[in-house]
């Protein structure tokens, strides 16, 4: 039998969806039409005069190197936050999910890193590995490791993704557990009597199961990357140093609101919209065929 | 909607407002907390106890980008403050929006109120006068980058506590000392682009930017990577090379290093006396920033950083007649002399570092009126009033970049200097295109 609702007539159903729909046009097609009919202009910081410039604010960002090299580094942060955020969060989950004592003690603590606000956290990574007075900083000098992250590019990347992950781990680890404790247990005892060892069973059983938990996961990470992260950045290296951890949305967030040029930042978020949602089309397109539900 | 809010408020302010009947309300906003919010309160205070025809009403914004940012979305809405604080490299963003402030002299005219423009500071209020000397916003915190020694250190290292470091041949004598005793954290620097570039191309009076450093004229180009900066820089570089130069970051974060005793020398404003009397556990004092003794008109006089207060627009006559008040209660001997010894920052008249000296403060603190005399030497020329640029504290961004390049060793000064002139200048055409 068929669970469906027949409406009769057009009103009650639409009335039903309106606060939806009100959200979604107040909350994102409003702000979103503002940064499209902004990027078209150079507008100066106190609103007093908007000079057009077509697609100018584009031809400018485009045609600048630095600009462009940053695709690269967010390409590179994203993937680096999504993969690190995931993988430590899955590995925690199914080391929880076989637990069986003290279970409730693990996961409470697991999940408190997601109240701690990105720059919070950021300044909280940013102590521990200040290059003079940083605890870790201090325990690698003594496995005579030098940390210097306000020199080198790549430790600052290192930094900037465990200090984005950090939180993010907390929030994927809730997904995967639910996940994991969803799978009939008579399936992998099944296997288990079958002689499937531990890495079979999840090769072949888990991971199969969980993958919507992953595809979902995937998404939401990747546009948490994109989109929520400058407030670490801004804590820990301010995209520096030179240009090695200036991710697009940062250069977004200073741009308008460090240095009010609300015109090349309204183009910025236009490129950074066109690019998560061209992403997600592909995720949904291509990813999605390989998710059982 | 937003005009009911609008209307909503109003009135509620003016039922706010009421019990203090003949009072006017001047709304204040600033970027200060901990012991300088505390030292700007209490002049707020002290004003409204000497006068009852206005009420200076102070709130903090956060800090100084925030404080910016909080003006200019209060002006799209309407609810401006009468005075905004800030900080110097807003400057040239305030100056061009003009119809959003009122500047200083035209406010002090209309109010009839007493104002002399030549009792202040020339090296200190020239950042904030228009090329024809008309002051557009009032100096409120300024503060010019000075050396600071840890005596102790240099002591270990068998040099003389005392050593001359005017030049900075010099120092880097002092420097391969302290590095060949074993020192590891010889110099270290705050704000790099302000101490390094802007004040040592004001000191050594070379360009930093043309047309006057942008006081004449949107159309300026940036020109500091000339030979004097460049080599300063290279130098610089060298040092990082060696370890005798530490790099800790583009903000302050070396403070924490010199005030702890890590680092011998620490090049740093003149307004880190306050925190560096509090915490040094070791002997120090402040030298006069070493300038390169072969350079022609070295030293000049360096330049200030911090902020100022910008009245805004919109406002009612009797609110502007306050403002005056309060600004030019701010400007006394008294308030600027206090103001100069609690915190470190420079007196803004000329009056206030007499009375600060009649009073023997400088006697008493040897070393705290090196910063007025690197300042006031000279009488500041076309490269040492200041800088008025557009996006400046993006061109900030740029330059901390391509110095870090040098510091890696990834790029030698000159062609670091070179690509962060060709992408300011980039930015300095964009801020001419919105504001022409």
């Amino acid at each position: 039998m068929e669970k469906r609702v027949t409406f009769k007539g057009i009103w009650l159903p639409l009335l039903l969806v309106l606060p939806q729909l009100v959200v979604t046009a107040v909350f994102f097609f409003y702000p979103a039409g503002q940064a499209v009919y902004q990027s078209l202009f150079i507008p100066d910081p106190f609103g007093l005069s908007m000079k057009w410039v077509g697609l100018g604010n584009f031809e400018y960002l485009l045609g600048n190197s630095y600009y462009r090299a940053s695709f690269v580094t967010t390409a590179v942060f994203s993937t680096l936050v999504t993969v690190v955020s995931m993988g430590v969060a899955l590995y925690l989950a199914v080391l929880a999910d076989r637990l069986i004592k003290g279970s409730g003690v693990y996961r409470t603590l697991l999940i408190w890193p997601y109240a701690v606000a990105p720059a919070v956290a950021g300044v909280l990574w940013l102590f521990m590995f200040n290059t003079r007075v940083g605890v870790v900083t201090w325990y690698l000098g003594v496995l005579g490791y030098d940390w210097n992250h306000v020199l080198n590019g790549e430790e600052a990347m290192g930094l900037v993704v465990v200090a984005s992950a950090w939180g993010r781990i907390s929030y994927n680890f809730l997904f995967f557990l639910a996940a994991l404790q969803a799978i009939p247990r008579s399936v992998v005892e099944a296997a288990a009597i079958d002689g499937a060892r531990f890495w079979t069973r999840f090769r072949t059983i888990v991971w199969p199961l969980l993958s919507p938990t992953t595809f979902f996961l995937l998404v939401v990470n990747i546009v948490y990357a994109f989109f929520e992260t400058f407030g670490v950045i801004h804590t820990i290296t301010g995209g520096g140093p030179q240009q090695s951890t200036t991710i697009l949305v940062y250069k977004v967030f200073s741009d308008g609101f460090v240095a009010q040029d609300l015109g090349s930042s309204a183009a910025q978020s236009v490129i950074l919209l066109v690019i998560v949602g061209a992403l997600t089309i592909v995720q949904f397109k291509f990813i999605e065929r390989r998710v059982h539900y | 909607m937003i005009m009911r809010n609008t209307m909503l408020a109003s009135i509620t302010a003016m039922m706010a407002a009421a019990p203090a009947l003949a009072q006017t309300e001047v709304e204040f906003w600033h970027a200060f907390t901990g012991r300088l919010g505390e030292l700007l309160a209490e002049q707020v205070e002290t004003f409204n106890a000497a006068q009852s025809d206005y009420v200076v009403t102070a709130s903090h914004k956060g800090n100084y980008s925030e404080t910016l940012n909080a003006g200019i979305a209060a002006f799209r809405a309407g609810q401006q403050p009468d005075i905004l604080m800030v900080f110097e490299v807003g400057t040239a963003t305030m100056m061009s929006a003009k119809g959003a402030i009122k500047p200083v002299y035209e406010v002090m005219a209309d109010a009839g109120a007493d104002f002399d423009p030549d009792a202040f500071i020339g090296s200190v209020n020239g950042y904030y006068t228009t090329s024809d000397n008309q002051m557009l916003s009032l100096p409120y915190n300024a503060s010019t980058p000075v050396l600071w020694v840890n005596r102790d250190m240099l002591a270990a290292a068998d040099i003389d506590p005392d050593v001359d470091l005017s030049t900075w041949e010099q120092v880097g004598d002092v420097l391969d000392t302290l590095k060949a005793s074993g020192n590891d954290c010889p110099l270290v620097t705050a704000w790099q682009s302000w101490i390094h570039l802007e004040n040592l191309s004001a000191y050594h009076n070379v360009p930093f930017a043309t047309k006057a450093n942008g006081f004449d004229g949107l159309e300026t180009e940036l020109s500091f990577n000339g030979e004097v900066q460049a080599k300063h820089i290279q130098t610089m570089g060298d040092w990082a090379k060696d370890g005798k130069f530490i790099y800790t970051g583009r903000r302050n974060e070396s403070g924490a290093n010199f005030r702890s005793g890590a680092c011998a020398l620490f090049t740093e404003s003149s307004a880190g006396y306050a925190g560096i009397k509090d915490e040094a556990t070791f002997e120090f004092d402040v030298r006069p920033l070493p300038y390169w003794s072969g350079v022609d008109g070295a030293p000049q006089n360096t330049i200030i950083g911090g902020a100022s207060l910008w009245v805004m627009e919109g406002q009612t006559d009797e609110e502007y007649k306050g403002v005056a008040d309060f600004l030019n209660f701010l400007s006394s001997p008294e308030i600027q002399a206090k103001w100069h010894q609690d915190t470190g920052y420079l007196p803004i008249t000329n009056a206030a570092a007499d009375l600060t000296r009649e009073q023997g403060f400088y006697d008493e603190n040897v070393g705290t009126d090196i910063a007025v005399i690197q300042m006031t030497a000279n009488a500041p020329t076309e490269n040492s009033k200041g800088l008025r640029l557009g996006s400046f504290d993006q061109i900030r961004g740029i330059i901390d970049e391509e110095l870090e390049a040098v510091w890696a060793g990834d790029k030698d000064a000159q062609a670091a200097l070179d690509s962060a002139k060709t992408r300011g200048d980039e930015l300095l055409r964009r801020f001419e295109q919105a504001n022409r």
